[in-house]
């Protein structure tokens, strides 16, 4: 039997269970830490458990351990279905995901000793910058080869989101962590001043634009219109928004440094592609939404639909809000308070975790041969929980983020603060404990799915079977 | 910035804006045989059943895609943003900055004008003054003073009746300025830990407490030899040097004996960072009535 003859299913399988762990360890991490806002005893005066070690652990874990394994799992999938072949050198795929997993081991380690290159969603020392290199060109190779040897001429749009990400992200990482070592363990950056944050943003805001959008999107087009049952709603708008998405992303960094150092000009631009990214980031969530169109009733019985549907919403709302905050004079407002912490959170849990959620109870029964997952009933309550949980800490940062940017801001007629920044801080605790609540509910509601995914596999029936590769229609 | 980095700017941004526009053009055109949600696919299909209609651009988006693009190029010609050129406005930060500065310093000027002709009293019964000072306070000398003033362990409580280097209104007003640098020296080395005792047990008895008569005995010797030069033969210090008045019930760092031990032993270095760079005389001088008028509150209420 020819050995393309099945598809690689065990990486998917291996990269979809690690998806699951790091979201509840992630999760973990940022409850902590929402706590230790409202309670700072809870950092038992160790150096390793403070806020300023464990929150980049909290972002790196969400994003690259849980947001990247998802995106290894679903594009090892989508790629190998949607091009019809086998995927491309498996022992190299093999390589990816134990890669990956030791760099998220490294990470856990080295961040809480206090081992940092100080550059936000950069952390990580130079040892392990290299090693994340290693693996992404691997993971490209990988990939790319499937594309290069699919069997049927047109490429599926979910691939060529999974492509810019994947191509993208090895650009950025490179460049923005070009770092001079000074011992094993500690680097400088290769740039200085302004460029140096310039560069960072330039890195940071694409990570979210193709890291945490593109790749999401990828997955997006393959599981809603699987899902629904329904094909998607226009290629026309998957290519305008799909060329329009990557090209403007790349200017929008610099409104993370309005009125800062930076000059004006870079600024203006900033806030200008900002703007004019709000129409290309919508073009994914109306082929998203429209696709459903005739198929609406299946949300009623579907709750994997629910899921996919909410996230696409939320990345509707976050996409307008962000471009809104870049704008000067909301800015001055916003920056530096909860609200961009409420932005972020819109778009990390109600998108990026929703729509990867969605996908893992999609995926999980088919990789381990059962109809369906162990409990639909679960399902629902674990989008109820999630959304609630979601909508709690959405409002609550919202809330605070206004409220600080009002009280920081304000000033009386003999030019003195009207508040000081303590004062402020007082007023934002009781939506630091809204906010805990609200985490905390995204983290049981990853318990109630653990326990579903582990139901799910250790069923009596339930098989890692090799599924034969389908030949092109 | 030269020509060349401003050309490879606008080329570059101007670029990517035609990209964008000669995208939508050309797909916005509606084709024949186009029908909203129709039965017509693209004829491609993957992975068994998955397909794609391709419909128009939904009207709206197009609308809102071409609004955010003019929206955008104007921006542009008002505002700085295409390298070098600056704008028809002429709008810069700074510029936005050092106006709003001077719109401030207008309503500011006014208000210190009437404060530079009051006296720390006549500030001390001035609501309006008080409550700028409240505001300074707050700001500038909360974090380690406390928000009421009280202080902590190492940060002098200013509500109390005696400051270390002295609270007449021009003493703390050159505190406030110039900052004050306390040394107590360690004698730990030189007295060894049953000397350290001693003098520990005469200080604690220097405010009226009772402590081991014996050892105090033998410690009032040792401080009459090493601690009189700074904190005087009654023990009440000496203000100028900022050697605290021991006889008091004040005490920066504990007044437990083993506190007292702890300071004799290693010695403080007590630091209050200057401020006349960051603050105007007049602002030092209401700050100065603020915190005296704490202390003299607070006596006021003693037993």
């Amino acid at each position: 039997m020819n050995v393309n003859a099945t598809y690689n299913d065990r990486v998917v399988r291996q990269f979809a269970l690690m998806t699951l762990v790091w979201g509840i360890v992630g999760m973990s991490v940022g409850v902590l830490i929402a706590a230790q806002l409202l309670f700072p005893a809870l950092n038992f005066d160790t150096p390793w458990l403070s806020y300023g070690r464990l929150r980049p652990l909290h972002t790196n874990a969400v994003i690259f351990a849980f947001g990247g394994s998802a995106l290894f799992t679903t594009s090892y999938y989508v790629v190998q279905r949607t091009c019809h072949v086998r995927l491309f050198a498996p022992a190299l795929a093999e390589f990816t995901f134990w890669g990956w997993q030791l760099i998220i081991l490294a990470a856990a380690i080295t961040l809480p000793l206090g081992i940092t290159s100080g550059k936000e969603y950069a952390e990580l020392e130079w040892p392990i910058d290299i090693a994340i290199a290693i693996v992404w060109v691997v993971y490209a190779v990988v990939f790319f080869g499937t594309l290069a040897t699919r069997r049927v001429k047109h490429i599926y749009v979910a691939n060529w989101f999974f492509a810019a990400y994947i191509i993208t992200i090895a650009v950025l990482h490179i460049v923005n962590s070009a770092e001079i070592p000074v011992t094993m363990w500690k680097s400088y950056s290769a740039y200085a001043g302004v460029v140096d944050a310039m560069v960072e943003w330039w890195y940071g805001h694409n990570a979210v634009g193709f890291f945490l959008t593109a790749g999401f999107l990828g997955i997006m087009y393959y599981f809603v219109p699987k899902q629904a049952g329904r094909p998607v709603y226009s290629y026309r708008l998957s290519v305008v928004h799909f060329w329009a998405l990557i090209s403007i992303y790349m200017w929008a960094g610099p409104h993370h440094l309005i009125y800062t150092t930076l000059p004006d000009w870079a600024q203006s631009l900033g806030m200008v592609f900002s703007l004019m990214l709000i129409a290309p980031s919508w073009g994914g969530m109306i082929n998203g939404i429209m696709t459903l169109s005739g198929a609406w009733h299946k949300l009623r019985t579907d709750p994997i639909l629910k899921f996919l549907i909410v996230s696409l919403s939320f990345y509707g709302m976050s996409t307008f809000e962000g471009p809104m905050m870049s704008i000067k004079s909301v800015n001055a407002l916003s920056h530096y308070t909860d609200w961009t912490i409420g932005h972020v959170h819109s778009g990390a849990i109600g998108w990026v975790a929703m729509i990867s959620i969605g996908a893992l109870y999609a995926l999980i029964p088919k990789l381990w041969n059962r109809p369906a997952m162990y409990s639909t009933r679960l399902i629902d309550v674990h989008f109820w929980i999630m959304t609630i949980g979601i909508v709690l800490y959405v409002t609550s940062m919202w809330i605070s983020g206004v409220m600080q940017g009002l009280m920081w801001r304000a000033t009386n007629a003999d030019g003195t603060l009207t508040y000081s920044f303590v004062e402020a801080l007082k007023a934002t605790y009781p939506y630091y404990a809204v906010r805990l609540a609200g985490g905390a509910l995204v983290l049981s509601g990853m318990f109630v799915m653990a326990y579903n995914v582990i139901r799910t596999i250790t069923h009596k029936d339930a098989s890692a079977p090799a599924q034969p590769v389908l030949d092109p229609a | 910035m030269t020509v060349f980095w401003t050309t490879w700017i606008i080329v570059l941004t101007l670029g990517n804006v035609l990209f964008a526009l000669w995208l939508l053009s050309s797909t916005a055109r509606k084709k024949h045989g186009d029908a909203a949600a129709g039965p017509e696919t693209t004829g491609h299909t993957w992975d068994g059943d998955l397909a794609e209609y391709n419909n128009p651009l939904p009207r709206w988006w197009l609308g809102m895609f071409y609004l955010s693009i003019v929206f955008g190029l104007g921006y542009l010609v008002l505002y700085p943003g295409l390298g070098a050129y600056r704008g028809t406005l002429n709008w810069s930060q700074a510029n936005q900055w050092a106006g709003e500065m001077s719109a401030a310093r207008v309503s500011g000027d006014r208000i210190y004008a009437r404060y530079a002709a009051m006296d720390a009293s006549a500030l001390q019964h001035d609501p309006q003054a008080m409550q700028t000072a409240r505001h300074l306070f707050a700001v500038n000398c909360a974090q380690c003073h406390g928000a009421d003033g009280h202080g902590a362990r190492g940060f002098p409580n200013l509500s109390a009746a005696n400051y270390q280097w002295g609270r007449d209104p021009d003493t703390v007003i050159q505190t406030i300025t110039e900052g004050r640098e306390a040394a107590m020296p360690a004698w730990g080395e030189v007295l060894g830990d049953n000397g350290v005792r001693q003098v520990a047990e005469y200080v604690y008895t220097l405010s009226g407490r009772t402590g081991e008569p014996a050892l105090a005995r033998e410690g009032q010797a040792l401080f009459a030899t090493y601690c009189v030069a700074c904190h005087g033969q009654d023990g009440r210090g000496t203000a100028a040097l900022g050697a605290p008045n021991l006889t008091d019930t004040v005490w920066l760092y504990g007044g437990s004996v083993a506190s007292i031990a702890e300071t004799v032993t290693k010695g403080r270095q007590g630091q209050m960072p200057s401020q006349g760079s960051r603050l105007t005389p007049i602002q030092i001088r209401l700050l100065a009535a603020y915190v005296t008028g704490l202390a003299e509150e607070s006596n006021g209420q003693q037993p």
